[in-house]
C-alpha cells in the first residue's frame, strides 16, 4: 500500500480543508462500490480475465518453437518469458478501462450526487482510482498464481515483490485512465483514446520482446515507458538475479522507485483535473 | 457542524434559501440576470420557467454544482460559493438524471450515501431504516435498484437526498419519467415531509400544475426574474376571466381577431388565448363573427401559463424538456 499512502500524504497537502478522518468514509464508499459493481457483472471479470490467458497460451505458443528473444538463451521458452507481460496486460486492462466507471458514473447522474456531497474531491479521486487499482491487482495477483505452469518459481520474497510491483502499477494505470476520463463524456472516446496509448505503452514495455535487440529509438521509447519498470520490477520477483542478467533485465529496485514515481505523479495529476470547478 | 445554539439563532434570522443579484453569464449569453428573492423554512417553492429560463442553472449554483458570475446565493445563511462544503451539509438535491446505481441493492445505495456524509454504524441504519419505512421500501432493500419501478426509484432517489437531515430540497423536474400515480404519491410525500421536517423545499419545473401545487411561485424567463408570488395572488391580477379559442388554423383565427376586433392575444397548444381579463359577454358575439373559423369556445379561470404569457409577452413552450445532464 506505498503508493496509496504516499498519494494521500502528497496529495493530501494540496487540499488542506479536509481532515484525512473526514476523507476516509467516502473514499470508502466510492472504492466498495467500484469492487462491488464489479463482481456483480460476471462479463466483466471472464473478459478481463479470460483475454489475456487466452493470449498469452495462444501467442505464447505459437511463437514458442520460431522466435527466440535475444539474451535469452534456451533455458527459458517463450511461454515463460511472455508470461509477465501478460500479468502486467491484465492489469494495464482492467485498471485503465475500470476508469470508464467515471465517465459512467457522470452520465449515469451518480457523479452530480456525489459533487453535490460534502466530499473532498481527493476522496473521490483516491476512491476510484483505488478501486479500480484493486481490480487491477487482485486480477494481476490470480494470473501471479499460475506463475509455475508457465515455468517460473515463485518464492514467498519474490511472491510479496510481485504483489508490490503489479499494486504499483495498478494504482500508476487506474489514476492514468482517471486523468483521461474525468473530462470525457463518451466511453467510446474514452475507448479510443486509451486503446491508441496502451497498445504502444504494453507493446514496447519489454512483454513481447527485450530492450537489447531493439533499434535506437525503440530502445528510446521503452525506456520512458513507465510500464517497462512496472515490468521490469515484476522480472525481478520472478527471475533470480543470475537470470536476469544474462535476459538484459534493469536492477528492479530502480524499477521499482520509477514505478512509485509514476503512481505518485499520475494520483497528482488526477487529483489535480477533479479539484478544477465544473464546467457550466 | 456548528453548534445547535448558534444555528438555532441564525435559522430564526435567515431564509432558507437567499439569493442576492445572482448572475452568470457565459458565452455571451446571459443564464441569469440579477435574479433576487427569498425562500422561508419550510417553504414549498416552485422555480418555473420554459427550458432556458434559467431555472437548471439557479439549481445548479444553489446545489454547488456551478459558481455565480456575480452576486450571491445563501443556504440556510451560508454563502455556497465561499462555504460549499459546509452548505452541501444544508442540501439534498435530487437532479433530473438519477443518481442512484442500479447495479446496488437499495439499502446499499443508501448505505454509501450516508457514507458520502460521513454516517456510519448503527446511526445510519437506524436512519436508514427510519427512511426505508417512511417510504414502504422496506421490503425491497435487497433489491437491485435497476430493477424497481420508476416511481419507486424515485422515493430511493428522495430517500438518498435526505438521509443526512437537509434543511433544504432541491428537486429538478421530479416528475420527469413518472406516470400519473407515482407523480400524485411523490408530491403527497412532499407535502408530509414539509410537515413533518420543516423541510424547505424548491423545485425547478416547467409544467405548470406542479407550480400550481407549490406555496409560492418564482416565474423565470430568460434568466430573468419576471415574478413572485402565490399562485393565488399571481392568477388573481388577470382576473376572474380568461377566454380560449379552439380553431383549425388559430394563427389565422388570431390575425382576424386582431384585424376586425382588435382584439390581442397568442397562439399556444393549437388554441387561441386572448390576453386579459375577458368580458364573457364577448363570446356569442365572437361565435356569430366567426363561425367558420371557432370550434370550440371556452372560458375559464387564469392559469399560471396565463399569467407568465401576460408578464412576458409570450407562450411557454409546452413541450416536454429534454433531460439535461451535467
Amino acid at each position: 500500500m506505498n503508493a496509496a499512502t504516499t498519494g494521500t500524504m502528497t496529495a493530501g497537502s494540496a487540499a488542506p480543508t479536509r481532515s484525512g478522518t473526514a476523507m476516509l468514509l467516502p473514499t470508502w464508499s466510492l472504492f466498495a462500490r467500484e469492487i462491488l459493481r464489479f463482481v456483480r457483472q460476471p462479463g466483466r471479470v471472464m473478459g478481463s480475465l479470460g483475454t489475456p490467458i487466452l493470449f498469452w497460451l495462444l501467442l505464447g505458443s505459437g511463437f514458442g518453437h520460431t522466435f527466440q528473444p535475444p539474451g535469452m538463451g534456451h533455458s527459458l521458452s517463450y511461454l515463460t518469458y511472455f508470461f509477465p507481460g501478460t500479468v502486467m496486460l491484465v492489469v494495464l486492462f482492467t485498471a485503465i478501462f475500470s476508469s470508464i466507471s467515471v465517465i459512467q458514473d457522470r452520465t449515469e447522474g451518480f457523479l452530480q450526487g456525489v459533487l453535490v456531497a460534502p466530499v473532498p474531491r481527493l476522496s473521490i479521486v483516491l476512491g476510484k482510482v483505488l478501486g479500480g487499482a484493486m481490480l487491477g491487482f487482485v486480477q494481476g495477483l490470480i494470473l501471479l498464481l499460475l506463475a509455475p505452469l508457465a515455468g517460473l518459481s515463485l518464492t514467498l520474497g519474490g511472491f510479496f515483490w510481485a504483489c508490490g510491483a503489479i499494486f504499483l502499477t495498478s494504482v500508476a494505470l487506474s489514476a492514468l485512465g482517471f486523468l483521461f476520463a474525468w473530462r470525457m463524456d463518451s466511453v467510446q472516446g474514452f475507448h479510443a483514446v486509451m486503446n491508441l496509448l496502451m497498445f504502444p505503452m504494453w507493446l514496447l514495455s519489454g512483454a513481447f520482446f527485450s530492450a537489447s535487440g531493439a533499434s535506437f529509438w525503440i530502445r528510446a521509447v521503452m525506456d520512458i515507458n513507465p510500464l517497462t519498470y512496472g515490468l521490469t520490477a515484476l522480472r525481478g520477483a520472478l527471475h533470480p538475479a543470475a537470470e536476469r542478467a544474462a535476459m538484459g533485465i534493469g536492477d528492479p529496485v530502480v524499477a521499482a522507485v520509477v514505478v512509485t514515481g509514476f503512481a505518485v505523479a499520475m494520483l497528482l495529476g488526477a487529483a489535480w483535473v477533479a479539484a478544477r470547478p465544473e464546467r457550466g | 457542524m456548528a453548534g445547535q445554539p448558534a444555528s438555532a439563532v441564525r435559522r430564526a434570522s435567515t431564509a432558507a434559501v437567499r439569493l442576492e443579484g445572482l448572475t452568470l453569464r457565459y458565452g455571451g449569453r446571459t443564464a441569469l440576470d440579477a435574479v433576487t428573492f427569498d425562500v422561508g423554512h419550510g417553504e414549498l417553492f416552485a422555480l418555473l420557467g420554459p427550458n432556458g429560463s434559467g431555472k437548471s442553472t439557479l439549481l445548479r449554483i444553489l446545489s454547488t454544482l456551478l459558481r455565480p458570475g456575480s452576486g450571491r446565493a445563501l443556504i440556510d445563511g451560508v454563502d455556497v460559493s465561499e462555504a460549499p462544503a459546509a452548505a452541501r451539509h444544508r442540501l439534498g438535491v435530487v437532479f433530473q438524471a438519477p443518481s442512484v446505481d442500479g447495479k446496488l441493492s437499495v439499502m446499499e445505495n443508501l448505505r454509501f450515501q450516508g457514507y458520502l456524509y460521513g454516517l456510519s454504524g448503527k446511526a445510519l441504519t437506524a436512519r436508514i431504516d427510519t427512511l426505508l419505512e417512511r417510504f414502504a421500501l422496506g421490503e425491497r432493500r435487497r433489491d437491485m435498484a435497476g430493477k424497481l419501478s420508476g416511481g419507486l426509484r424515485r422515493r430511493v432517489e428522495l430517500a438518498k437526498a435526505l438521509l443526512h437531515r437537509p434543511r433544504v430540497l432541491l428537486l429538478d423536474e421530479p416528475s420527469t419519467g413518472l406516470d400519473l400515480p407515482s407523480r400524485q404519491a411523490f408530491w403527497q410525500t412532499l407535502d408530509e415531509l414539509r410537515g413533518e421536517d420543516a423541510l424547505t423545499v424548491v423545485v425547478a419545473s416547467h409544467l405548470m400544475d406542479e407550480a400550481e401545487r407549490c406555496g409560492r411561485v418564482a416565474l423565470l424567463d430568460g434568466g430573468r426574474l419576471v415574478a413572485v408570488d402565490t399562485p393565488g395572488a399571481l392568477k388573481q391580477e388577470l382576473g376572474d376571466t380568461v377566454m380560449t379559442l379552439e380553431a383549425s388554423d388559430p394563427a389565422a383565427l388570431l390575425e382576424l381577431l386582431t384585424q376586425r376586433m382588435g382584439l390581442q392575444g397568442v397562439v399556444q397548444d393549437g388554441t387561441v388565448r386572448l390576453s386579459g381579463t375577458a368580458d364573457p359577454a364577448l363570446a356569442p358575439r365572437l361565435l356569430a363573427e366567426f363561425p367558420e373559423q371557432i370550434s370550440a369556445l371556452r372560458l375559464g379561470r387564469p392559469t399560471l401559463a396565463d399569467v407568465f404569457l401576460v408578464r412576458t409577452g409570450h407562450a411557454m413552450a409546452t413541450e416536454p424538456e429534454p433531460a439535461e445532464t451535467a
